[in-house]
């Protein structure tokens, strides 16, 4: 394991921020620690940095006990929301900094600091500074930076947090195929589902300060552990005491075995899908299904409809 | 020959026109009528006699003695306010411990009090009657107290805010790439607080060069000794030689300008080299 963290307690003052935490990342992997903002993801981040001491509990990175180590020790690449770019230093001076910290030979920060360069798409802007730059090139700036050091593992704490849907997007995407190429551990922060769906080949819920679930996006989607996780992972709907997701459900006209009977409230057409809100129950609840699928069924407001889930469908009874 | 990437310049906006001119109107003739008119007179008073009766009173012996006493004596106080201006500063910012608050507060007081209270304060207190058994006064020791204790905000003033400002996450960056506090202090804060530091000095500096109130009791103004130039200023004006006067005002303003334009240039080099 690259990463094993044990029962790690933290509090800020009289506020739990992490409780009896244990995480193992395996080396190689691609890992999100999603949650709500608030779960304790950042500081359970920081605290495997060395950035926050754990009030009880070890880290150990590659084998290695570092629950007392300094930042400094660790060799932890870390890479921050906003940047934490050097302003007064190039972009050159930026990514050398470690190297040059580390007293390599000129020649060699140079070689490496290129390379690295290319690898973030940023060599032809290695004498700008800072301020001269996007949002997603200071951050791709800062991720060569930490990189460039060789880092036992590598830590980006809301890496896209503060950039515009757009580069987000595209860093997502970039940032999957740079792991592919330096397959350097890697865990990151997110509190978006969709972002840790497609980046990581592993994910771990926390939230209140306590690991939820983890397991392969596919794992932690299909069989989440409970109505939050389930909740937080994708759109969710309840029929008959249930959460299920509103695409595993099934409209048919008239009734069927296990169905529940509801009545169509509004249609609503987003592009290929199609929103089916309705009542069932006495509580609103909504379906989706394809263009296709409405048209067949002809549904309009006022409409009786028989609803149940789709045959292997994953849903989760709620206590009542 | 043709360039591949074209430096990119950016150019303000260009946004309420009018009152800008308006603006810029004002702040012209208030400073002309504060600052320019009084410094062109004062410059133009000490060529009065032509440039050779210049040059002689300056160079007179108490003038001359006054004058090197006053830059060397700034010089001094300006090196040591670097230092311990942002040492104070940084205590400010980044340390938390009772009476912080009243410390930061009790930085001001120089400014506040008159200097020539100051100047008493400080005879009571080193000079011969001292409480704590130290004797400054009429000597140059006094004249450099004085000073020190009039320029004390100016640097922690300028860098404190740069300070507040400063991204302690640069500083995580740094340790998390393997700097020690040294080296994070060295390499990443110290740049970027060099152009307040460098302008809070300037700033004292050129206060203590024209600094009178508070060093007129402790020095006992002894020419050639602890007589600052300012003092010296006022007993020519005593003595009714306006122009000689006059003169050595203005090889203060030069001095004082000399150390500002040469300080921005420092700052500009320094910003391109990064």
């Amino acid at each position: 394991m690259a990463i094993e963290v044990r029962d790690v307690n933290k509090s800020f003052g009289t506020t739990p921020v992490l409780h009896d935490v244990s995480l193992d990342v395996a080396a190689g992997s691609l890992t999100a620690l999603l949650g709500p903002s608030g779960g304790g993801k950042s500081t359970l981040l920081r605290v495997i940095a060395g950035l926050e001491r754990p009030d009880t509990g070890t880290v150990r990175i590659s084998g290695v006990d570092a629950t007392r180590l300094s930042p400094q020790r660790r060799n932890v690449g870390f890479v921050f929301q906003h940047y934490a770019a050097f302003k007064h230093l190039t972009v050159f001076r930026n990514v050398a900094f470690g190297l040059e910290i580390r007293k390599r030979p000129k020649a060699e920060i140079r070689k490496r600091v290129m390379e690295l360069l290319e690898l973030v798409h940023l060599e032809k802007l290695a004498d700008r500074y800072p301020s001269q730059l996007s949002g997603g090139q200071r951050q791709r700036m800062a991720l060569a930076r930490a990189l460039a050091v060789e880092p036992q593992v590598l830590l980006l704490d809301e890496p896209f947090g503060a950039l515009d849907a757009q580069v987000r997007k595209e860093l997502r995407t970039w940032l999957r195929r740079l792991h592919d190429e330096v397959h350097v551990t890697t865990v990151f922060v997110t509190h978006d589902q969709e972002e840790a769906i497609e980046v990581a080949d592993t994910i771990v819920v926390l939230a209140g300060g306590e690991v939820v679930q983890a397991g392969s996006p596919g794992e932690v989607y299909d069989n989440p552990a409970n109505p939050f996780v389930m909740r937080f992972l994708g759109p969710v709907t309840e029929i008959g005491g249930s959460l299920v997701r509103p695409h595993d459900i099934e409209i048919s006209p008239g009734p069927v075995e296990g169905g529940s009977p509801a009545v169509v409230s509004r249609v609503v057409r987003l592009g290929f899908e199609v929103r089916v809100e309705v009542k069932v129950g006495g509580h609103d609840a909504w379906v989706q299904v394809t263009r296709e699928q409405a048209d067949r069924l002809g549904l309009g407001p006022g409409d009786t409809i028989h609803l149940r889930p789709v045959p292997g469908a994953r849903s989760l009874a709620l206590a009542l | 020959m043709t360039r591949e990437v074209t430096a990119i310049t950016v150019r303000p906006a260009r946004r309420l026109a009018g009152g800008t001119a308006a603006g810029l109107g004002v702040a012209v003739i208030y400073l002309s009528l504060i600052v320019l008119i009084p410094l062109a007179a004062v410059v133009w008073r000490s060529a009065d006699q032509g440039p050779g009766y210049f040059w002689r009173s300056v160079t007179t012996p108490d003038a001359w003695a006054a004058l090197t006493l006053t830059i060397g004596a700034s010089a001094l106080v300006a090196l040591i306010n670097l230092v311990m201006g942002t040492a104070i500063a940084w205590v400010l910012v980044r340390d938390r411990f009772p009476g912080r608050r009243v410390l930061d507060t009790i930085i001001d007081l120089p400014f506040a009090l008159p200097t020539i209270v100051a100047g008493l304060v400080l005879l009571a207190l080193y000079g011969p009657q001292s409480p704590l058994g130290i004797n400054l006064a009429y000597s140059r020791a006094g004249v450099v107290l004085a000073l020190m204790f009039v320029t004390l905000p100016f640097v922690v003033r300028t860098v404190q805010p740069v300070l507040l400002e400063l991204d302690t996450e640069m500083e995580q960056a740094a340790a998390s790439l393997g700097a020690g506090p040294f080296q994070t202090f060295r390499r990443v804060i110290l740049p970027n607080l060099v152009p307040a530091m460098l302008s809070g000095t300037a700033l004292a500096f050129t206060r203590a060069i024209s600094e009178f109130g508070s060093t007129v009791l402790i020095s006992g103004n002894l020419p050639f000794k602890t007589q600052v130039a300012a003092v010296n200023i006022f007993s020519q004006i005593e003595g009714d030689n306006t122009t000689g006067a006059a003169a050595i005002s203005t090889v203060l303003l030069v001095v004082a300008l000399v150390a500002l334009v040469s300080l921005d240039v420092l700052q500009r080099w320094g910003r391109r080299r990064g």
